[in-house]
């Protein structure tokens, strides 16, 4: 059968860094495909090349057999390629009819919004979609998977012949995941292509027909879903040639720093899932403890938490030292000696129009005082002094922050709490968007500062990451902690196994 | 690479080339522009918007924004007078409070500072955004200022408050001394405090600073009255030069605030400015009028000569950043 849109060896580089490698995908029309893959694997580039947001790439796109070549997102939702992204677009203080039209209203010949229409229209998609909720609702009165279908809704508005969903299931309870199966198995039989991207392999098992693995940016495998077994694609989407330099196992009967016991974060959108359950876990001096987890499982969430964010949706216990601590801000998590370089570096880490001095002592002020005011000398002597020891390259104390490459931003971030001595440093993925020296040179800092006695805690989603910098991994999934490995227990595959979810049942 | 840092060294010092050029002109197109009297009169008319201009520069380098200041003034300026005049009195009691000059003017500051606060705390603890909580309170100092004086000017204050408006002392006017005074200590705090380092980190990135352990709260709330504070100075200085309270006085002086902090080149979304560059840009409005004025221009076109002038000023501020 003719494939409906076809990919021939697309390869697409970020700044000279290669995120799709020469892949080649086929969608038939009447199939679901199953996009695999972890983070990071290329999955969501691929998704935004299908469907015209990235115009520079090599290869060639085929839409029913014609060359294509997007020029910008329209170009290919008037084809009929729709995508229906993992965060919700909606527009909260909307009616559903107006969101499901958005951008593509319906006019009177006068030119005025045909109101009655639009609400016409909205009613016969929500029918076949089977939700019961009346157009001229406010989004933001309606749950989350409703919300979920409204989306879909958008998409068939304009007979779309290519669906790609990216994780929909992820915000979304049991009982709507059934509905929008339904309603997916309904597309199929229509004729549509359907991409369907989760991480939860059981859902794929139940709905694909067929699957293409990725793995840092090739394609590593397609197929029939029937021919395959969980395990086996477990394997493609881990396994990797290159072999991981697993860090020499430090004795654990140190001194315990940092206990945890039933911590839940509860979730105020959603009560019946708390974003985090029954976390438990003791972390010791001098330990690397690295937790792996797939987006959304809850990582960045637990290291905010022990910093003191979060404080009114929080219960449980949090022991620092042996002293009970109920951190209700960031203020009162550093001076208890907590740390935390935060996931997204440039909206949290740095202030972009300061200069690298000013951020390094961002959070010692006290340091570089005199007499009350601060003191230049005390400052270029905090700068100068990290700036070697950390092997910033950056041209003056002055040049500021937001022009040094990422890998500097991240140094300058981690020296500012390396000054503060901190008893906890929990680094939240250290390295994305990180060259490979800088990386390896990160990778360092954090063996050394375990060796002074600083209790780290690596949060990522990079396995070899982990592999090579923890002592022990703990694994999270949903919420939850599913496993604990030491260092030499730990392998990819392991790891893999626990942090897919199992849900649907 | 040294052209290019020619170039901004030469950005940055444009308002300055401006304003010299200005007065050039001034100078040459008018016979009294360049006499010492007016010269003295430039600087004595500037120094109120000096003072609640650096108010505002530490408002908004938090990327807040302050439009009660010109309502604070009339406020603080009628307690001032009204506390100088008649004291307190309650006949109840058989109680009267007599103030000293001295006395009146801590009044009028702690006034000041105290609406200030209101701001601040709504902006932080309820989260009201600044433009919106800085209106409520436009209109409320203003009631405050309408209920303190009847709506009727309290005048004849006395020659030793007079002297703060219209004195002089070493030759220079006693406003100025204030505005001077103000401008040295800003300067002080805001490029060599641990205070003013926040303010700049808190209007970078207040995401990063709140996690960098800064307590954010606190110094918002710190820095609107403090612009409370300087609001006060300005009222003292307009009740005083006129020998006067007016329930009027400062309607749209916060707009004159906010057009010199931005012709001196701080950014409305916070981190970057500075104090000096708000003078120069109270100086540039300044010198404005006053050539304005002596070049017999009609006050209808003055207004739109001074529009043209804020708008071309963040025009080419905007063009060097995109130029960095």
């Amino acid at each position: 059968m003719l494939p409906l849109l076809e990919v021939r060896n697309i390869t697409k580089k970020f700044s000279g860094v290669t995120a799709l490698n020469e892949v080649t995908l086929q969608l038939e029309p009447g199939k679901v495909t199953a996009l695999i893959g972890e983070n990071g694997a290329g999955k969501s580039t691929l998704l935004k090349i299908m469907s015209g947001i990235y115009m520079d790439y090599e290869g060639d796109i085929l839409y029913k057999g014609q060359n294509t070549k997007f020029s910008k997102p329209k170009d290919a939702h008037d084809l009929g390629i729709s995508i229906i992204h993992q965060e919700l677009n909606l527009i909260p203080h909307l009616t559903v009819a107006q969101n499901i039209f958005l951008g593509r209203e319906l006019v009177t010949k006068l030119g005025f919004l045909d109101r009655k229409g639009m609400i016409k229209k909205s009613k016969s998609l929500l029918e076949k979609l089977k939700l019961n909720v009346d157009p001229q609702a406010l989004i933001s009165s309606l749950k989350v998977g409703q919300q979920q279908v409204i989306e879909i809704a958008k998409a068939l508005l304009t007979e779309s012949e290519v669906l790609f969903m990216d994780e929909p299931t992820s915000a979304i309870g049991e009982g709507e995941v059934e509905v929008l199966f339904k309603i997916i198995n309904q597309l199929r039989e229509e004729g549509k292509a359907i991409v369907y991207i989760s991480h939860k392999l059981d859902e794929l098992f139940t709905l694909a027909d067929n699957f293409v693995v990725l793995r840092d940016g090739n394609e590593v495998g397609n197929g029939s879903m029937k021919n395959i077994s969980r395990d086996q694609l477990i394997n493609m989407m881990a396994g990797r040639e290159v072999k991981i330099s697993k860090k020499a196992i430090r004795k654990t009967n140190e001194k315990q720093v940092l206990h945890v016991q039933n911590l839940e974060l509860q979730n105020p959108e959603n009560p019946q899932r708390p974003i985090l359950r029954d976390i438990n876990f003791s972390l010791y001096k001098g330990e690397v403890l690295g937790i792996y987890g797939l987006m959304g499982a809850g990582r960045t969430e637990l290291s905010e938490c022990l910093f003191g964010l979060h404080h009114k949706t929080l219960s449980g216990l949090i022991k620092l030292e042996d002293v009970e601590c109920n951190f209700k801000n960031p203020i009162e998590a550093i001076n208890a000696g907590m740390a935390l370089v935060p996931e997204d570096r440039k909206s949290d880490g740095i202030v972009p129009g300061m200069s690298v001095a000013k951020n390094i002592s961002l959070t010692v002020q006290n340091k570089i005082e005199k007499f009350g005011f601060l003191n230049a000398g005390l400052e270029s002597k905090l700068y100068d002094k990290h700036v070697g020891a950390l092997k910033i390259k950056v041209s003056s104390e002055e040049q500021l922050i937001k022009n040094l490459s990422g890998g500097n931003q991240q140094k300058v971030v981690l020296a500012k709490w390396i000054e503060r001595n901190p008893t906890v440093l929990m680094l939240d993925e250290p390295t994305r968007g990180i060259d490979i020296n800088a990386k390896n040179e990160i990778y360092e800092l954090i063996a050394r500062l375990s060796e002074k006695g600083i209790s780290l805690i690596v949060i990522s989603s990079e396995i070899p990451e982990i592999l090579s910098v923890s002592d022990r991994i703990l694994v999270m999934s949903e919420g939850r902690l599913t496993a604990e490995f030491s260092s030499d227990e730990a392998t990819e595959h392991n790891i893999m196994q626990a942090c897919i979810p199992e849900t649907i049942n | 690479m040294l052209t290019l840092k020619k170039y901004s060294n030469i950005a940055r010092f444009q308002s300055l080339i401006a304003l010299f050029l200005m007065c050039l002109a001034l100078a040459l197109m008018t016979d009294n522009f360049m006499t010492t009297d007016n010269f003295w009169n430039v600087m004595r008319q500037i120094s109120v918007n000096v003072c609640i201009s650096v108010g505002m520069t530490l408002v908004i380098l938090t990327a807040g924004i302050d439009l009660s200041v010109g309502s604070i003034l009339a406020f603080c300026g009628a307690v001032t007078a009204g506390l100088l005049k008649y004291g307190i009195a309650i006949p109840e009691v058989n109680l009267f409070v007599g103030f000293t000059v001295f006395g009146v003017i801590v009044s009028g500051f702690v006034a000041g500072g105290a609406l200030g606060f209101v701001n601040g705390y709504a902006i932080t603890k309820f989260k009201v955004p600044p433009f919106v909580a800085t209106l409520a309170m436009l209109t409320m100092a203003r009631g405050f200022t309408m209920l303190w004086t009847k709506g009727h000017p309290i005048t004849g204050l006395g020659e030793s408050f007079g002297f703060l408006g219209t004195g002089w002392f070493l030759g220079i006017p006693m406003p100025v001394w204030v505005s001077g005074l103000v401008v040295i200590i800003a300067v002080v705090v805001t490029s060599k405090t641990r205070f003013g380092r926040y303010i700049y980190a808190i209007g970078g990135n207040e995401n990063a600073a709140r996690l960098s352990g800064i307590p954010i709260n606190k110094i918002k709330i710190w820095v609107y009255v403090l612009a409370g504070v300087l609001a006060a100075v300005g009222g003292l200085l307009v009740t005083a030069r006129l020998d006067s309270a007016q329930p009027n006085a400062g309607i749209s002086y916060e707009l004159d605030a906010i057009a010199a902090v931005v012709i001196g080149g701080t950014s409305l979304a916070g981190g970057r400015g500075t104090i000096l560059g708000t003078v120069l840009g109270a100086v540039i409005i300044g010198v404005l009028n006053n050539g304005l004025v002596l070049l017999d221009v009609s006050p209808f076109w003055q207004q739109v000569i001074k529009g043209l002038v804020i708008l071309l000023a963040v025009i080419i501020d905007k063009t060097n950043k995109r130029g960095e």
